[in-house]
């Protein structure tokens, strides 16, 4: 039996947070998206409801352009914790009209993935989704609290956010409100890997250097397949590369690396110069895109 | 998680344009937290607004209105570290308006920078904030005066700004040791991370240097354990049939297996049986753990309840009285009914009586019969159920609440119990 707990503050915070999610909302989901961020949400929810049960289901939205690792990962994750999946897919979207998909140069499911959403909570009715954003990763994401509500079209309203007091949450809502959940707020992304070092969370193998063909663009390393848009010109190569983060193929860009192990991992994240937000392809579109994306409802 | 590093807590403040996102954005160049495609795009943005310096209010101005405006409307959490600290900082708004938002930021923090401009001395929006960092009770506050620059560097007028605020000090409850002096220049980088030359005559530490020496263990409060139950868990699996676990966060105090505790409000006692930590049982818990707890007897207990310590027992009253500060537009006025948060409780609140204003300049009191967005108050409620409370002085955790409105159920009001 351990004597003395004393309370790495960064997670219990976090396990703080999620309990006041289950207690205050009736409908609530984790959005997973397979990323590390996700990972680190459900081994934190564990621990909030050990030894019971996670109380609430998990959903992916799924571009049907994510990597074939992270979906396998998934599902294997699911089966092992016993855990309810919902997963709402982007084709439906397109197919019923609801969004167009984009074509040319730098197309991407990415922003589609909100309609999807919306819809999935119209459909749940959840009043309540569990996110990974952590405000390190962008400048927008800086500036939102911890329950962040949404009205009935999920916008966020930034310059009018409830005051956050200590660590008291209001999650009162109307129906059709809906709160956007952020208990990992407070990390950083080198929190996030030395967490998932020491707690010794398997995570998919996309985030560890392996073989890849690739191409590069605008001095970014974009995954050379038939979901993303390549011009002739646009030679393919075989590299050594890793994800540093998750997403649709489309808008995640890998960075070289010869990082094998979560080891290598750490190391390479503290050391490393440029953003994780850097390899975002979606962010560069604009100075503040990730605000004008969350403004019509994006996690 | 870092865990051999500590963890500090910092909140700016000042009046608008005193320079703490600037200071915030130096912080962050110097200690090399920028990586180098957040410096390209503020140099990027500061070339488009035709500056001739790096505009480093542009790291944490997230947001499209505050860049138009070059102001901070909301909190930025900004994240750094160290060899030896991680910080957390919140870069607070100084306009007026958003008082509410310093409130926020600083809430949480441990430590208060307020910036004055050199040029202009303590000004209104410093006695405020001030006065919010003293009615938080923040452990410690670094006073930056800063645009030295403008000033020709010159030690008299850090010396004239330094009585001025001392002049404050003496009426407030800090003691001296709690709050130091740094002259410097957020846009220069002048004593943030490096020892100004500029400024001979100042021998203390740079601002870096200063908010890496203070301890952690000064800064954090320890009172006696309360423990508010959060949420239940009750697993109801065949290895886990019996389980009833309290969850939620311990504050103020330890808790071990054995101790004998007060439930509240039903006042039972009961032994702590177990405590756990996900899979793993431990003896002992210090505050800030989450963590769930089985008691040796069957008992009525459930959220927002209280597990207490039997040798220390809060107060339980259905009236109190505290001191409001108001975040929301919308006015408090007598006879108003709230839902009131104390924790993870709720219950109903009716306001009895609005007893003062209360002058954010250290100069007493008024009447009032209502408190308008960012005033400071003394209130008198009435409850619909008892709650289990200490002073704010006492315990924060357990001193504290919101008041939240039932039409659109904002956030309008942050109480500290007296
Ligand atoms: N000369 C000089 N200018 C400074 C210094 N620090 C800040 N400034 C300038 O003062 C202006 C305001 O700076 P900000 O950092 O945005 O001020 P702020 O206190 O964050 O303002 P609010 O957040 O809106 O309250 C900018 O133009 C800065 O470049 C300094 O040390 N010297
Ligand atoms: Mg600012």
């Amino acid at each position: 039996m351990n004597n003395l707990l004393i309370p790495n503050p960064k997670e219990a915070e976090s396990i703080h947070i999620i309990r006041e999610v289950a207690a205050q909302f009736e409908r609530p989901v984790l959005l997973f998206s397979g990323g590390k961020d996700s990972i680190t949400l459900v081994r934190l929810a564990q621990k909030a409801f050990y030894p019971a049960r996670i109380p609430f289901p998990l959903l992916h939205v799924d571009t049907g352009h994510n990597f074939p690792e992270t979906i396998a990962f998934r599902d294997k994750l699911v089966e092992e914790l016993g855990l309810e999946l919902i997963v709402r897919n982007v084709q439906d979207s397109i197919d019923q009209g609801k969004v167009r998909e984009e074509r040319g140069r730098y197309s991407s499911r990415n922003s589609l993935q909100t309609t999807t959403l919306l819809d999935a909570i119209e459909e749940f009715k959840f009043d309540a989704c569990i996110g990974g954003a952590r405000r390190d990763e962008e400048k927008a994401r800086a500036k939102e609290r911890v329950f962040s509500v949404r009205d009935d079209f999920g916008q966020w309203d930034e310059k009018n956010q409830r005051p956050e007091l200590f660590d008291m949450l209001n999650g009162k809502i109307h129906v059709g409100q809906n709160v956007r959940c952020f208990p990992i707020s407070n990390w950083t992304e080198l929190d996030v890997w030395e967490y998932i070092k020491t707690e010794n969370i398997e995570i998919p193998s996309i985030y560890f250097a392996h073989e890849r063909e690739v191409f590069l663009r605008d001095g970014m390393i974009w995954t050379a397949n038939e979901h993303v848009f390549r011009e002739d010109h646009e030679e393919v190569l075989v590299k050594m590369v890793r994800f540093r983060t998750v997403g649709d193929m489309t808008c995640t860009a890998a960075v070289f690396s010869e990082a094998v192990s979560l080891e290598d991992v750490v190391g390479e994240i503290r050391d490393s110069s440029i953003s994780e937000r850097g390899a975002r392809i979606d962010d560069k579109r604009s100075e503040a895109a990730m605000e004008k994306r969350k403004k019509v409802g994006y996690f | 998680m870092s865990e051999n590093r500590k963890l500090i807590k910092i909140a700016t403040a000042g009046s608008v344009d005193d320079g703490k996102s600037t200071l915030i954005g130096r912080l962050l160049y110097d200690t090399k937290s920028l990586t180098t495609d957040k410096i390209e795009a503020i140099e990027r943005s500061s070339k488009q607004r035709g500056y001739d310096y790096l505009d480093f209010s542009l790291a944490t101005d997230g947001l499209v209105a505050e860049r138009e405006q070059g102001i901070t409307i909301d909190v930025a959490h900004i994240y750094f570290n160290t060899d030896k600290t991680n910080f957390i900082v919140a870069d607070t708004p100084g306009h007026v308006e958003y008082t509410r938002n310093m409130v926020t930021g600083a809430s949480t923090s441990q430590v208060a920078i307020i910036l004055i401009d050199a040029r202009k001395g303590v000004i209104e929006q410093t006695y405020r904030h001030f006065f919010i960092a003293n009615l938080l009770r923040i452990s410690h506050v670094v006073v930056a005066i800063n645009k030295m620059d403008l000033v020709d560097y010159d030690e008299e007028v850090y010396l004239k700004i330094k009585a001025d605020f001392d002049v404050l000090v003496a009426k407030s409850d800090f003691t001296e040791d709690q709050i130091n002096f740094i002259p410097v220049s957020a846009l220069k980088g002048e004593n943030i991370a490096r020892q100004s030359e500029e400024m001979p005559w100042y021998v203390g530490n740079t601002l870096l240097h200063h908010l890496e020496v203070l301890e952690p263990a000064d800064l954090q409060e320890s009172s006696v354990a309360r423990f508010p139950v959060q949420y239940v868990i009750r697993p109801k699996t065949e290895a886990w049939h019996d389980f009833r676990g309290f969850s939620g966060m311990l504050y103020g105090g330890n808790l071990k297996v054995g101790d004998e505790v007060t439930l509240l409000p039903s006042m039972n006692t009961s032994t702590i049986k177990s405590i756990h930590y996900f899979d793993q049982e431990i003896q002992e818990a210090a505050p800030g753990s989450s963590i769930a707890i089985t008691l040796d007897t069957e008992v009525d207990l459930s959220r927002g309840d209280m597990l207490v310590k039997s040798s220390s027992v809060p107060r339980s009253e259905k009236q109190l009285t505290a001191t409001i500060c108001q975040v929301n537009s919308k006015p408090l006025k007598v006879g108003g009914k709230y839902i009131l948060q104390h924790g993870v409780n709720r219950v109903l609140a009716k306001v009895d009586q609005i007893e003062s204003r209360i002058h954010t300049d250290f100069t007493g009191t008024e009447t009032a019969d209502q408190l308008k967005l960012n005033d400071i108050g003394r209130v008198h409620f009435r409850l619909s159920k008892p709650i289990h409370f200490d002073t704010y002085k006492e315990n924060k955790a357990n001193g504290s609440f919101i008041l939240i409105e039932e039409g659109e159920y904002d956030t309008v009001s942050v109480g500290f119990i007296e």
